[in-house]
């Protein structure tokens, strides 16, 4: 091992502390910020050192920072919070693309059977991590439709093209040096992530983000292997370690096994035959505005719907007016609201929100009794008493913030319309429950006008 | 033996992942997605050797593509995950 080359892996060494402290300061509000900053020192680190490999041509590598960088930057600076679901989901693809592409490269110089079937990994994780992001960035930006696409043999057609991922993988191994099995992998491991992310449903959404995440990790992981780079598979199985913990987290925050949301199919297969009694109590924001005016505790529960109608704002300013005229407020988040991990407290934070009002659900709901009114915005199965009371519910189970037993439960809803599965919600049918119909922002600054 | 050695890297990284980041707050689950995300675009590392080679072959232009595309997942991962987090205030701060 020569000088330089022992630099650059000491450097390397240096980098994996910095993306593991970087990590672990990302844990916690207080530090986030520095750890991410820390963990983007080692990756300029890591960058830098392989600049010093001996015998680099340039050209090509300045070229591809130059595009990479200003598309990478653009996009990070010109991105709305509203979109940045499927802006995850994107640069995700591109890293799971790159994973395939220096899977495929390194066939160059690969000689042994443990190479090459570390090659076909990388091929098959990149490849469907890339198509599998882009079909979840479509539909998270409902370019696509984002509804569950299913169709009859669906899981026939899924085992076939996977035999055939085997099958084609095997017979490259074996024969390396007949391209044809290398383009069979990478054509089927892109069909297999179309195939793999159109039957979940928009809102099973957070789950396939947090797979898709770690799946990209995984990806480098394999591409590390391919071009026996350390570095690669450390950093690769943080992020695939990261993204199985997060897709576990959304799991059971919905309470359903992760195969079940993969293969189930659940948006459009699922059908609710239980009927609920009562009747729908529509509130006007004239009459909405007297009981919250009258309120001491106020909890706010947002949900997809405030991302749509882009109320956070406004919901940020009727909470200063509520707070001001002597209420407590607190927000109560759903792990799984929205359409990725977290997705409320990054919107609300835009708003100015500090991240202490923001409850988890475990914090609120035990105070739900307490609470003059709940205000459901743009939320429905994350609030649907039915995962406690209806057993016949396909969502009994799922844990879910209890506005119900809030003294007046307000829901800001456009249209009687259930939620994305088509399950009832009796919520809405509950005595203290008022519904308040229309566009969640349009209700939120009316509310605002009659407070000031 | 080099693989063996590989794999005991993969074995105790993943194992070291799961005790960082098991138990972390719901508010940071969007960062800490596309911080790790950013980490996954270390790809660029690999791709720098391979678009370097100067062997004008498909293993270069691949190379020269990988590099483009882990740039944008790495710069765009810390850059919009920055963003992000420049905005998470405390109460009163």
């Amino acid at each position: 091992m020569g000088g330089n080359v022992l630099f650059i892996q000491m450097t390397w060494v240096v980098a994996a502390i910095l993306f593991i402290f970087g990590l672990k300061l990302l844990g916690s509000a207080g530090t986030a910020r520095k750890g991410n900053l820390m963990s983007a020192v080692g990756m300029l680190l890591a960058i830098v050192a392989a600049l010093l490999q001996q015998g680099l041509e340039f050209q090509w590598i300045l070229i591809g920072f130059v595009v990479g960088g200003l598309i990478g930057a653009a996009a990070a600076r010109l991105v709305q919070m509203t979109a940045m679901p499927e802006m995850v989901a994107l640069f995700n693809g591109f890293g799971g693309m790159a994973s395939l592409l220096v899977g495929w490269a390194a066939l160059g110089g690969a000689g042994n059977t443990f190479t090459l079937v570390t090659i076909v990994l990388s091929i098959l994780i990149g490849g469907l991590t890339f198509t599998g992001s882009l079909i979840a960035y479509g539909k998270l930006s409902e370019t696509i439709g984002s509804g569950a696409v299913t169709f009859g043999g669906q899981q026939i057609v899924n085992s076939l093209i996977v035999l055939g991922i085997l099958a084609s993988a095997v017979m490259f191994c074996l024969q390396p040096e007949n391209h044809t099995w290398l383009y069979v992998v990478v054509g089927l491991s892109l069909l297999f992530g179309i195939m793999a992310v159109i039957p979940i449903g928009g809102a099973d959404m957070p789950v396939v983000i947090s797979l898709l995440n770690s799946y990209s990790g995984l990806a480098a992981c394999a591409a590390g292997f391919a071009i026996n780079n350390n570095i690669l598979i450390v950093a690769g199985a943080l992020v695939g370690a990261s993204g199985i913990i997060l897709t576990q987290i959304m799991c059971k925050a919905m309470n359903r096994s992760l195969s079940n949301v993969l293969f189930s199919g659940f948006g459009s297969a699922a059908k609710d035959t239980t009927t609920v009694e009562g009747e729908i109590k529509p509130l006007s924001v004239d009459d909405a505005f007297y009981i919250l005016e009258a309120a001491t505790s106020v909890a706010i529960v947002p949900g997809y719907g405030m991302a749509v109608a882009q109320a956070q704002h406004a919901v940020k300013e009727l909470c200063e007016l509520l707070e001001s005229n002597g209420a407590e407020v607190n927000f109560g988040i759903h792990p799984v609201a929205g359409r990725m991990p977290g997705h409320m407290n990054v919107l609300l934070a835009e708003a100015d929100v500090p991240y202490d009002q923001l409850l988890e659900m475990d914090d609120i709901n035990p105070r739900m009794e307490t609470v003059d009114v709940a205000i459901v915005i743009g939320a429905n199965d994350v609030v649907n008493p039915a995962a406690r009371e209806v057993e016949s519910s396909p969502i009994y189970g799922m844990p879910v913030i209890n506005v119900d037993k809030a003294r007046t439960v307000f829901v800001l809803k456009r249209s009687m319309a259930s939620g994305f599965a088509g399950i009832e919600n009796p919520l809405f049918y509950k005595e203290n429950t008022r519904m308040i119909f229309g566009d969640a922002k349009e209700t939120l600054n009316g509310l605002i006008r009659e407070f000031s | 033996m080099e693989a063996v050695f590989l794999t005991f890297i993969l074995v105790l990284s993943i194992f070291l992942g799961f005790e960082l980041i098991h138990k972390v707050p719901a508010t940071l689950h969007t960062p800490l997605m596309s911080g790790a995300n950013a980490i996954s675009g270390i790809t660029v590392v690999g791709a720098i050797s391979l678009a370097g080679s100067g062997q004008h072959d498909l293993s270069q232009w691949l190379g020269a593509g990988a590099v483009a595309l882990a740039t944008i997942n790495v710069v765009g991962g810390y850059m919009v995950t920055d963003r992000m987090l420049a905005m998470f205030k405390k109460r009163g701060g």
